[in-house]
């Protein structure tokens, strides 16, 4: 089988992580309840006669995507696949809402159209005037990951050489409030706010000067706190590895309930790693994981951990190794192993 | 309502239902083709702007071949309505 190794990533987050150069250097402080991600001037990169039907989550994903592909430089993936937990909500609420309004007669076509999960992976490969493989996953928290075992899976049979993947999701103005009103309620839910972005890598079977290993990725639809530990431990031994040969973990606590799932994982097996978080940084929403994915490349490209997402104070000299570990609510849980090259 | 505020009144929605956030209503010459060459508008447009006509106007356009002719440029349009509304 042949290995998967990331060849970029590009990430549109509620930080200065697509145009500036620095590594998370000046952190944004977010307050609220919730937040936009930091937007590119959109029109120094999509057509004004394209972009005036795409709402945010399809700018987001169409210029990530197209920067990820510049980085890797190549032309024409052998496969586009995209996950969103929401797809362009946006333009679902504003057709629901326009059926409403308008007594169900009197619908236009662009918001349906636009509606779609997979307008963004769609409009990707319009752009590109690409007819490759073109997929998108909408499995709530497991969307990135979806991408990720089907881009792996694609390489590993030699079906593709590279692939274009990213998770995309947008706040939308409606239904998030519902969400949110919904947690509000909750004694312990989520603290940091919801918040929306897009993060897009190129993945290869070919090895490249500062490539990072896609080594492992699982998913676990569910499972009890204890029950993690083991399955993480089978994890790690089916890649011939332990707890060990972690040198950081990257966490998704968002501040609720569940984030003791991530304190009962790091203390039991993890006191030795370096323990990264990041959703104080960029929020909450489905495909927030996408982020920790491009955090863990750029931290083993780098060699080095922003100090805004350090959990703990161990910095070790050499990172090879990261882990990344999310769940929402107890479910969608997901391990992803990244290793130097 | 006069034809020329009619003229007015259907560039502000075309742009606004269209998106056209690029163009303001003096970008749009009463004579400039709507499709092709002018506005470059395309098949989705046309969908939008038949429903616009029926909620707007009340006005049902069931004939391609009348779309076709009707959406031409601004004048044309505006004088369509015109007749059948008496605006």
């Amino acid at each position: 089988m042949r290995n998967c190794y990331i060849h970029s990533a590009v990430s549109i987050s509620a930080q200065n992580t697509f145009a500036s150069e620095d590594f998370l250097l000046d952190v944004i402080a977010h307050n609220t309840k919730k937040t936009q991600a930091i937007y590119p001037n959109f029109k120094d990169f999509i057509a004004p006669i394209a972009a005036r039907r795409m709402q945010t989550a399809v700018k987001m994903g169409v210029v990530t995507a197209n920067k990820a592909l510049q980085i890797a430089e190549l032309n024409q993936p052998d496969a586009i696949i995209t996950g969103t937990g929401m797809g362009c909500i946006t333009d679902t609420e504003k057709f629901l809402n326009s059926i409403i309004t308008n007594n169900e007669a009197y619908l236009t076509p662009t918001s349906f159209i636009q509606s779609t999960h997979n307008t963004v992976c769609a409009q990707i490969a319009l752009g590109l005037k690409c007819n490759a493989f073109n997929n998108t996953y909408t499995h709530g928290n497991l969307s990135f990951e979806s991408t990720l075992i089907d881009a792996q899976l694609l390489i590993q049979q030699q079906e593709a050489k590279h692939i274009l993947v990213g998770g995309v999701d947008e706040l939308g103005t409606e239904f998030v409030e519902y969400v949110q009103m919904m947690e509000a309620k909750e004694s312990k839910g989520i603290k940091v706010p919801f918040s929306e972005g897009a993060t897009f890598a190129v993945l290869s079977s070919e090895k490249k000067v500062n490539a990072i290993k896609l080594q492992a990725i699982t998913t676990i639809l569910e499972a009890s706190k204890e029950e993690i530990i083991l399955k993480l431990e089978a994890f790690l031994a089916v890649n011939d590895m332990d707890a060990n040969s972690i040198d950081a973990i990257i966490l998704g606590n968002n501040g609720d309930a569940y984030d003791a799932y991530y304190e009962l994982t790091a203390t039991s097996l993890f006191p030795h790693a370096v323990q990264i978080e990041y959703k104080h940084l960029i929020g909450e929403f489905h495909t927030a994981s996408a982020f920790a994915f491009w955090l863990g490349t750029k931290v083993l490209q780098k060699q080095h951990i922003p100090k805004d997402v350090l959990k703990n104070s161990r910095q070790n000299k050499s990172i090879k190794t990261v882990l990344l570990y999310n769940q929402f609510k107890g479910k969608d849980h997901s391990f992803i192993l990244l290793k130097t090259c | 309502m006069q034809v020329k505020e009619l003229r007015e009144e259907l560039k502000e929605k075309i742009i606004e239902q269209l998106n056209l956030e690029e163009l303001s209503v003096s970008d749009i010459k009463d004579d400039d083709a709507l499709f092709g060459d002018g506005l470059c508008l395309d098949s989705i447009d046309a969908l939008e702007l038949i429903v616009m006509l029926d909620k707007d106007y009340g006005i049902q356009l069931t004939d391609p071949k009348e779309g076709q002719e009707v959406f031409k440029s601004i004048t044309v349009l505006a004088d369509y309505i015109a007749e059948r509304t008496n605006k």
